[in-house]
């Protein structure tokens, strides 16, 4: 149960590499941008790969309507976030110790996981949503309206994981380094899980 | 039986003709694969970049532009002397200053040897400097930006030729006249020349970290004509040496009276000693009047300052520090070897190519055997100073590289050929025709103690029959061989522009990761920026009124603009708000009377339109930037010069 319960202490912790690196990156490659133009998206804010990448982004956004990429204060989720990464690597940490400690059973490990999925699963689902109305939500005078072969008008949203066609850009996106970090993170609290039951299991045989 | 002897003949003839096609078509005798594929040696696939930069002066173009080698692609024109319309360079606000000079304002220069800064022998790829023969100056170019960065006025000299060659560390840049003057000067007879005029060797000075450009010293030598000139390296780095003509001083006819010496000279100056001497105090301060122009990358402005004295030195004050050697008759070229050892000194009228050794100079001065005297210069002795004679190599030597493998490159005018020959034992090795009248040549780093001998092109002045006629005119030619091999090959011929005098060149790599993107806005301290839209006005000072305008694709802002008169001058400060590579805005209002600007990405330009007739007139971008570049457009409404009509300006409403 030690071990189970130092595993959960460190899969906890990896969550914090969200307060560095970012959780997801969009790629927009054209002919015209040979070195793509990029965004990171950390979880108190969006960043562009290179120094002015979101001020093109946007200024190329423009012509189709887009909405200009928010800042860190225009979305209550870069300050919800970082709270809830925060609270949930702590309460990671606290259920570790008190597992080492033998205060606390080896189910809290799941249980912390499948809130901490939950957690996620909403945070993709709320992302998700901001994708669509990033990119359906266009400006009526736009200066480029593109309709698909039904007549609807074009969605430009990116996709929410993989690889879309956008116009003349190829969009790639893909979870970025602290995402990595946390779904490594997630996995070791279900390895303490699976851990700390082997070991009760043993036990009581 | 006749005929079938002479159609044997005629097919035999015809058989001898195809057999020595094939070989011409075999470049430099070498047979198979290798000999044909001369078309992909220089082909640059779409996408790829060239191996090298190489940069050609523009002769009387008075600019410098760009090219790729192998593939002979020009990249860019870099407008330093001359006035530009495509960027606005010179008919700018900010940049008018660069081509300030003591004799005024001079939209036009004579561009002729650029030289890449060096770094212990190596060139370093900062800076590219180039003089201007006509009104002497010197011109520093940043190869960050490629943009002209400083121009300074070289006083006391005339005809800036033997310039603008630069020491191995780039401690000096040097601008030596080729026309002796009076100095200072005044109104005296022309025939009195003997004795009277003098010819100045300037030398300034590099500061290390910014480049910034001062001349330290002039030196005042006899009046003779200082040609072309090159600094020593390795062994005899902290010397220079200088070609000279007309050392009979003659002032009319010189096409004969400058030939009757059978020996010039070559000057040889030790600037390490006079550099000790001025240090401590030596020279004198001479009253002088010469312009000084900066351009500063923040204000993205050019500031002009006129200079009062300057430094000159009387050779004979510093003993030991000057002597000549003396050169075959009329020398042009003057260059040095990579180890810095061998002088080469093209008499351009002998036939034989001299070598002079700076071992042997050496120790001819020491043991002070010295020939005579010139202006109580020492002379020493031809044969105590000679290394070396390359024989009958051809008609009409000028100018030579090195390919840092033992060997020279020597053009030759009058032959119109490159001769390539052995450093120490002087034997030819390898000639090559060049089309047609050769004047210099470059391998890159060839002009370093570090040369990167793989290719050589020869800059022709002549081009006729070469490419397609463009009437009576042709751009002249240069020719690019590969000169890897123990023979020359000639790869390609291409067109440049202006007249390419010379040329500097080196590898890619590090100029490539140097080169600069965009101006950070950030930074712009220009004091007419207008850095977002909310920044953008329209402010009258008496009659003249300042817009403050910023482009963006693919709108200004503002884009109307009213309350103008007659009479006024109106200054357009055009920012170009775009932080993105390669894209810059243009703008030009109609009527204008000077040119276009174009502004780079983050930078601030500045137009002067001053409207003669009322009216509502259109200004517009001139790059096309966008799908929307042709709606990049605004109007600016002129009244009569006593109407009231109030300023305003707006972008996307109604004016009020
Ligand atoms: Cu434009």
């Amino acid at each position: 149960m030690k071990k189970a319960s130092i595993i959960m202490i460190i899969g906890s912790l990896l969550l914090l590499g969200l307060f560095k690196f970012p959780l997801w990156n969009i790629m927009l490659g054209a002919p015209q941008y040979p070195d793509p133009l990029g965004m990171n998206i950390y979880i108190d804010g969006i960043k562009g790969v290179s120094e002015f990448d979101l001020q093109n982004i946007d200024g190329l956004n423009h012509y189709i309507g887009m909405k200009t990429i928010p800042k860190a204060d225009e979305m209550w989720e870069f300050s919800m976030f970082p709270k809830v990464i925060f609270g949930m690597a702590l309460l990671g940490i606290i259920i570790g110790i008190l597992g080492f400690l033998d205060k606390v059973s080896y189910k809290y490990f799941l249980g912390w996981f499948i809130l901490m999925s939950v957690l996620g699963i909403l945070g993709m689902y709320d992302f998700n949503n901001w994708l669509v109305d990033y990119g359906g939500n266009l400006d009526p005078h736009a200066i480029i309206k593109v309709t698909n072969p039904d007549g609807s008008p074009m969605s430009y949203k990116p996709p929410l994981i993989g690889f879309k066609k956008l116009l003349n850009f190829d969009v790639t996106s893909l979870p970025h380094t602290g995402g990595y970090l946390m779904f490594v993170g997630m996995s070791l609290t279900l390895v303490a899980f699976w851990l700390g039951r082997k070991i009760s299991v043993k036990k009581t045989t | 039986m006749k005929n079938i002897i002479t159609s044997s003949i005629a097919i035999l003839v015809i058989l001898i003709g195809f057999t020595s096609c094939n070989k011409g078509n075999n470049s430099g005798g070498k047979s198979g694969a290798l000999a044909s594929n001369v078309a992909e040696r220089v082909y640059v696939a779409p996408g790829e970049y060239d191996s090298h930069y190489a940069f050609l002066s523009g002769g009387y173009s008075g600019n410098v532009t760009v090219y790729g080698l192998p593939s002979g692609r020009m990249f860019k024109e870099i407008p330093v002397f001359s006035q530009f319309p495509t960027s606005g360079y010179g008919y700018s606000e900010e940049t008018k200053p660069m081509l300030n000079t003591s004799h005024g304002f001079i939209p036009w220069g004579d561009a002729h040897h650029p030289d890449i800064s060096q770094s212990k022998g190596e060139l370093d790829g900062r800076w590219l400097f180039i003089n201007e023969n006509n009104t002497p100056r010197i011109a520093r170019l940043s190869l960050t930006t490629f943009e002209t960065e400083e121009i300074i006025e070289v006083p006391n000299s005339a005809g800036n030729h033997s310039s603008s060659f630069v020491t191995e560390n780039t401690e000096y840049v040097v601008a030596g006249t080729r026309f002796s003057v009076p100095i200072p000067q005044r109104d005296m007879p022309i025939k009195d020349y003997k004795g009277n005029f003098q010819g100045a060797l300037s030398f300034i000075s590099v500061a290390p970290e910014t480049g910034n450009m001062d001349i330290k010293f002039q030196i005042l030598m006899p009046g003779f004509n200082y040609d072309l000139s090159h600094p020593g390296r390795g062994k005899s780095h902290g010397w220079f040496f200088f070609t000279t003509y007309n050392t009979e001083e003659a002032s009319t006819l010189l096409e004969v009276n400058a030939s009757q010496n059978d020996k010039d000279f070559i000057a040889a100056i030790n600037w390490k000693k006079i550099e000790d001497y001025v240090n401590n105090g030596g020279g004198t301060m001479m009253p002088a009047n010469y312009a000084h122009n900066v351009y500063d990358e923040e204000t993205h402005t050019a500031t002009s300052t006129m200079k009062k004295e300057v430094r000159v030195v009387n050779p004979i004050d510093v003993p030991g520090a000057v002597y000549f050697i003396p050169t075959p008759k009329s020398p042009h070229g003057c260059d040095v070897d990579p180890s810095g050892e061998y002088i080469v000194g093209n008499g351009k009228l002998s036939a034989n190519l001299t070598v002079h050794s700076f071992t042997k100079m050496l120790d001819a001065i020491e043991k002070e055997k010295f020939a005579g005297e010139a202006y109580g210069i020492p002379i020493l002795n031809f044969e105590d100073v000679l290394a070396g004679v390359v024989e009958q190599p051809g008609l009409g030597p000028l100018h030579t590289e090195f390919d840092g493998k033992g060997y020279a490159y020597t053009t030759f005018f009058i032959s119109s050929e490159v001769v390539k020959w052995k450093i120490g034992t002087w034997e030819v090795i390898d000639r090559k025709p060049t089309y047609y009248s050769v004047g210099h040549l470059t391998i890159p780093g060839g002009n370093s103690g570090k040369p990167q001998g793989k290719y050589m092109f020869a800059m022709n002045k002549i081009t006729k029959d070469r490419y397609l006629p463009t009437g009576p005119e042709m751009e002249h030619s240069a020719q690019l061989y590969d000169i890897s091999g123990d023979k020359m090959e000639l790869l390609l011929d291409f067109p440049t522009h202006g007249e390419p005098h010379y040329a500097a060149a080196m590898e890619a790599s590090i100029i490539k990761e140097q080169s600069q993107k965009i101006y950070k806005l950030a930074d712009n301290k220009h004091p007419y920026a207008a850095k977002s839209d909310a920044d953008t006005k329209v402010v009258r000072e008496g009659k003249e009124v300042h817009i403050y305008l910023t482009t963006i694709r693919s709108h200004f802002s503002p884009d109307n603009i009213e309350g103008i008169k007659v009479g006024d001058k109106v200054y357009f400060h055009v920012t170009n708000l775009e932080q993105d590579f390669d894209v810059p805005h243009g703008f030009a209002v109609i009527g204008q009377n000077n040119s276009e600007l174009l502004v780079m990405p983050g930078q601030t330009k500045t137009s002067v339109w001053e409207p003669k007739q009322v009216g509502v007139w259109p200004f517009y971008c001139t790059d096309f930037c966008s799908a929307l570049h042709q709606e990049m457009q605004g109007y600016i409404r002129v009244s009569a010069a006593n109407s009231d009509t109030p300023i305003k300006w707006s972008l996307g409403e109604d004016i009020e």
